[in-house]
């Protein structure tokens, strides 16, 4: 979707600000943003396109004047709701008012570091070969999906070259909305800067963006 | 319908985000969803076990053995999985090297994608609308606001993290280190070095 997550070109945020000596965390309360985040995804009712489509999905006035936990913790809240394992009104009390929805147990504390340090993969069986190779020059689709895609609006109808094959992996603009993994090749596409952003871009410079094969084209 | 908060109109200030939260976990934790000891690792797997040393054991390992060099290249995934970093948001790493001749950024355009194993959780900087707008039209101009300035025949390749696959910078390695320990190495190479928006310190730069 065209949402306030595409961020890539746009101008006018101002210069990046890094701090010094940086915690990990600001505040006691995004810790427990991540970790809730993390804890209730165990319970496999949702993937991690699902999260990013709900993060996406915030009006987008939210989405730009929130801290990213504030993101995570606003989507979180809705993906719960949406997914039938708390109602609003218990988002709003705080309270239980509604039995638990039939899901596997919590994760209990000996398990989750075994979790968190395998991880999921995302490559699967390619259902068909590859249809493009190194040095492949290709053109992305010029697509406007409503749904969830992973092509940077800055990268759509632009000639790059194939610089990596990476497997077929689970294709988001599917595994977002329920479709299942839909898996396809997934490749590193080289885009020059002169072609993203015009001739007086740095010549030289370029612009790597990893690509589905759905989102590509002969060039 | 009167409420505490409005949860409709977002957050009104940190505090009310703190209250939000802590009201919600004592929602999933009354409805057995979560469990309190859980959330404790979590947030000690983030806060004290992993980092961005690991992936500075990764680079100073680069930098003194070719055989693993090779592998970082070849399969960087299987060669950091090798020193034992592995899982969420690591999962399919790709090593890009800096040269002479070209200088790698990554961002994430899209959110916040980054290689939790090896550098820990992001910084904020790397979330803000600031950082994923302009590292990909602004490069040399992010780096400015690092405080770095490449020479004027340096190509910069940056990496937009939209898929799966995870990147690691593997800074230039500095001069006047001939001979260094893995872990004395290890030392020079600074998080931002391994994203790309700083180079690994100079010998003068750390404590001897």
């Amino acid at each position: 979707m065209n949402g306030p997550q595409d961020m890539g070109g746009l101008q006018g945020f101002g210069p990046v600000l890094p701090e010094t000596d940086e915690p990990v965390f600001h505040g006691e309360w995004e810790k427990h943003v991540l970790a809730l985040t993390l804890a209730i995804g165990f319970l496999g009712q949702w993937n991690i396109d699902e999260s990013r489509h709900a993060r996406e999905s915030l009006p987008p006035a939210n989405y730009l004047s929130w801290s990213y936990y504030q993101i995570w913790m606003k989507a979180l809240e809705n993906m719960l709701e949406a997914k039938g394992l708390v109602s609003h009104e218990e988002i709003t009390s705080g309270k239980a008012s509604s039995p638990r929805a039939d899901v596997k147990p919590a994760t209990g504390p000996k398990a989750a570091p075994g979790i968190l340090s395998t991880g999921g993969p995302y490559v699967r069986p390619a259902l068909a070969p590859a249809k493009f190779a190194p040095g492949d020059k290709v053109r992305t689709h010029n697509i406007n999906p409503r749904g969830h895609t992973r092509l940077p609006r800055y990268a759509r109808a632009r000639i790059g070259e194939i610089v990596f094959v990476n497997g077929a992996h689970v294709f988001p603009d599917a595994h977002a909305h329920g479709k299942g993994e839909d898996p396809h090749w997934l490749y590193t596409v080289r885009f020059t800067a002169c072609e993203l952003w015009g001739e007086e871009a740095r010549k030289g410079d370029n612009v790597n963006v990893d690509c589905w094969e759905p989102y590509l084209e002969p060039a | 319908m009167p409420h505490d908060h409005d949860h409709d109109d977002g957050f009104s200030s940190l505090e009310d985000t703190a209250l939000r939260v802590r009201a919600l976990e004592s929602l999933l934790v009354e409805k057995g969803y979560v469990d309190p000891a859980t959330l404790d690792v979590i947030v000690d797997t983030y806060e004290t076990k992993i980092g961005p040393r690991n992936g500075a054991a990764v680079v100073a390992k680069a930098w003194s053995d070719a055989e693993f060099l090779d592998w970082l290249r070849r399969d960087a995934s299987e060669a950091i999985a090798s020193l034992g970093y592995t899982g969420r948001q690591g999962e399919h790493m790709r090593a890009v090297e800096n040269t002479a001749k070209v200088h790698n950024m990554v961002v994430c355009t899209l959110c916040s994608c980054y290689p939790w194993p090896v550098l820990g959780l992001p910084p904020v900087w790397y979330k803000t609308a600031a950082y994923r707008s302009r590292a990909v039209i602004d490069p040399r101009g992010v780096l400015q606001d690092f405080g770095v300035e490449l020479p004027a025949d340096k190509n910069i390749q940056v990496w937009d993290s939209t898929a799966e696959l995870r990147y690691l910078v593997i800074p230039e390695r500095p001069q006047g280190t001939e001979g260094w320990s893995e872990e004395r190495l290890a030392e020079l190479v600074t998080r931002n070095s391994m994203i790309g928006t700083g180079l690994a310190l100079g010998p003068d730069e750390v404590n001897p």
